[in-house]
């Protein structure tokens, strides 16, 4: 009897731990779809004449755009049907026979592509994206289309139906794709990455120095030469500045670069042991944090750092200030004012101070979500002084949730610009390199390989 | 007149020996005159006693070039009393001394009543070695390698940038060292490194290596170090002396170093 009542006991906890479990995963979903994610189909696109030799990168590129979204789910491709349509004049209605024998239901035949080859199982989808591509006047053009498959006929299920345009090789092929892969997701409510970039810091060279590459890792260029330590970089919400924190002239003091030009502008640093931990505001201002009566505190300046003023005023350590991008009105802080180093909101002016952290642990790396509602950190909460894991949290709700565990040190969480991945840093060997991921946690993807590679920022792309 | 007497005597005495003569020769032979009288007894005036030379001697006998000798002498007798070679005249007793520098014989020569001495003596000169090479200065050791040699680092805990006991210790010492350094240089700076541990975020670090910096001057000048001459900077964390995951490592990493100004 007792052992029973243990028994079921135990099953009780089991499905209640299962339960929460699931509730978290939800949560974690809803954070960055906000309900459950649309399903598409995308088959092969093939090109006539010249234009089939760049198919396998325009394929791939607009795969992976969609795929790496987050926000659509992708239907296998071993799934599909092998009758694939080009374009919307391959449509052709089934017809329906009489039955064969007197008592069946009358027959569907097939006369060729139709919407019901993607709704239907064993496909399922939702959408179907399917075109092709060809060389006219010297140009590759890309014939897309996006069909909402659960419409009954070709016209009213067209969503997007559009040409582009590129260079006929492989660059083209990846440009009109991630066109192509940005109408869709537009649709969607989701923004696409190509275009933007992520600055970080490499060593690579024997010494740190600011980097930048594009989204998924490619085009990685070195963009300031001190052969010092320079680390820490921010980025302007329009994307034209970058700052860092460098020992170039002796102290840590801030750079600020046009991100256009890669030339320096005038940053005047306060009279300081340390400045450091740049953060741009919308409206032109720099944050950072300063060594003043003898604490790093968190101050504010002009662009070119003229008329700095302190915001914190407190015998602690504050550091890595990062402003609402949305209201541009609060400023997300580390601080070790309660003891430790944990996560404070505070406003622009210094007041309605509230600790966003338990106070367990350090926390560190605060990042805004574009939304201004999500945040991101690092902290070791349940783990060893200096395990880091990536944590996000909804400002309002105040539950953090963990996304990486068991898988080495990680760092510098930083939003995307679409909201829903984030770049970060991870040491899970030797080297610490950068990373990507979906807000859920998911599609990890290792951007970088050469030497340390940390304190990713993603950022706007400038035209 | 009385000129006449005289010659008058003395012709009467040739006379008288004039005649007594002849008188012996023509005559037999005479009785034998008195032997003259004995001159009277007169005490023989004694003889002045000899010059007596005691002692004539150099000490050392051979000397090296630029070294002295020491004549040393003494004399019996002697009223004049020289010494050549420019020693010149001397003291029946005395020493002198002499640098000569060449081999060079001394003659002291005494004279007396009672005679002349002289005696020699020789003191050998050899050359000396060459002069061994002037001497290094002691070798004067610079600010900045009294610091490398003897300041040691404070030590923090995790997170803390207060000094602790056994930093108390270390930074008094440091002060002294410094003391020392600075009244020896007047122009020498000391730079005061904070570190941290690889375990913390490297933006806290930055604030928690100004933080120890900081707190470690702040010792020092309140133990007389002029705060003019100390300067603090950060490392965080970009700097460790060790990267081992350990705390025996960590602990090496959290501290306050000392190293010279620019």
């Amino acid at each position: 009897m007792k052992t029973k009542l243990t028994a079921v006991c135990a099953v009780a906890v089991a499905l209640f731990s299962a339960g929460a479990l699931l509730l978290t995963g939800q949560e974690i979903r809803g954070t960055i779809t906000q309900g459950e994610r649309p399903s598409i189909a995308v088959p092969d696109f093939r090109g006539s004449g010249d234009a089939q030799r760049v198919m396998n990168t325009f394929n791939e590129t607009l795969w992976n755009e969609l795929a790496n979204s987050g926000v659509l789910s992708m239907r296998a491709k071993s799934m599909y049907s092998i009758d694939v349509p080009q374009q919307p004049s391959d449509f052709r209605p089934p017809t329906t026979s009489p039955p064969l024998r007197r008592g069946e239901a009358p027959r569907t035949v097939r006369n060729g592509p139709w919407l019901t080859d993607w709704s239907g199982p064993p496909v399922s989808a939702a959408y179907l994206a399917f075109g092709y591509t060809a060389v006219q006047g010297g140009r590759l053009v890309l014939f897309g289309w996006l069909y909402n498959v659960a419409q009954p006929d070709p016209a009213s299920a067209q969503v997007i139906g559009k040409l582009y345009f590129g260079s006929v090789d492989n660059e083209g092929a990846k440009n009109v794709a991630r066109e192509f892969a940005a109408d869709i997701l537009r649709q969607f409510g989701a923004q696409s990455l190509a275009g933007t970039k992520i600055y970080f810091v490499s060593d690579r060279t024997g010494y740190k120095e600011i980097w930048s590459m594009d989204y998924d890792g490619s085009n990685q260029q070195q963009l300031t030469n001190y052969k010092s330590t320079s680390s820490m970089p921010a980025v302007s919400p329009d994307g034209s500045l970058f700052a860092f924190t460098t020992y170039a002239q002796g102290n840590p003091k801030i750079m600020v670069y046009s991100a256009q030009t890669r030339k320096r502008l005038p940053f005047y640093n306060p009279v300081s042991s340390m400045v450091a931990t740049p953060e741009f505001t919308a409206d032109g201002h720099i944050l950072f944090s300063a060594a003043i009566d003898r604490w790093a505190q968190i101050c504010i300046a002009n662009g070119d750092g003229s008329q700095m003023r302190r915001i914190s005023n407190v015998h602690a350590i504050e550091v890595s200030p990062r402003v609402n991008p949305k209201t541009g009105r609060d400023i997300l802080f580390i601080s070790g004012r309660s003891g430790g180093q944990q996560l404070w909101r505070m406003a622009m002016e210094g007041t309605d101070l509230e600790r966003l952290t338990s106070g367990e642990g350090d926390v560190a790396n605060p990042s805004w979500n574009p939304n201004g509602q999500t945040i991101a950190f690092a902290w070791t909460r349940g783990y060893e002084p200096g395990n880091f894991n990536i944590f996000i949290m909804d400002i309002a709700k105040r539950e953090p949730i963990q996304l990486t565990q068991n898988s080495g040190r990680n760092e510098n969480p930083w939003w995307a610009p679409d909201g829903n991945h984030l770049v970060f840093s991870s040491k899970r060997g030797s080297t610490t390199q950068i990373y990507t991921m979906l807000a859920d946690g998911t599609n990890v993807q290792r951007l970088t390989t050469q030497g340390n590679n940390t304190q990713p920022v993603w950022a706007k792309g400038i035209n | 007149m009385r000129m006449n007497t005289r010659t008058l005597s003395a012709a009467v005495f040739a006379a008288v020996l004039l005649v007594s003569v002849a008188g012996c020769k023509k005559k037999a032979p005479a009785p034998a005159p008195p032997p003259p009288a004995p001159p009277p007894k007169v005490e023989e005036p004694p003889k002045p006693p000899a010059v007596r030379i005691d002692s004539f001697t150099a000490e050392p006998r051979s000397i090296e070039r630029g070294q002295s000798a020491t004549l040393r002498w003494s004399v019996a007798n002697a009223t004049d009393i020289s010494i050549d070679q420019n020693v010149g005249a001397v003291q029946a007793n005395g020493t002198r001394q002499v640098f000569p520098s060449d081999s060079t014989t001394y003659t002291l020569a005494a004279t007396g009543p009672g005679g002349t001495d002289s005696r020699s003596v020789t003191v050998d000169v050899s050359s000396p070695p060459p002069p061994p090479p002037p001497k290094a200065p002691p070798p004067k050791i610079s600010g900045a390698e009294m610091l490398g040699r003897e300041a040691q680092d404070a030590y923090f805990d995790y997170d803390k940038s207060d000094i602790r006991e056994d930093a108390r210790q270390v930074l008094t010492r440091d002060a002294d060292l410094l003391k020392r350094i600075f009244a020896g240089d007047p122009n020498f700076t000391v730079v005061i490194e904070g570190h941290c541990d690889e375990r913390g975020s490297a933006e806290y670090n930055l604030g928690l290596g100004d933080r120890r910096a900081t707190a470690a001057k702040d010792f020092l000048v309140q133990l007389g170090v002029p705060s003019d001459r100390l300067k603090t900077i950060s490392y965080g964390k970009e700097r460790p002396v060790c990267t081992e995951a350990n705390e025996e490592c960590y602990q090496r990493n959290r501290r306050a170093h000392l190293s010279p100004g620019q």
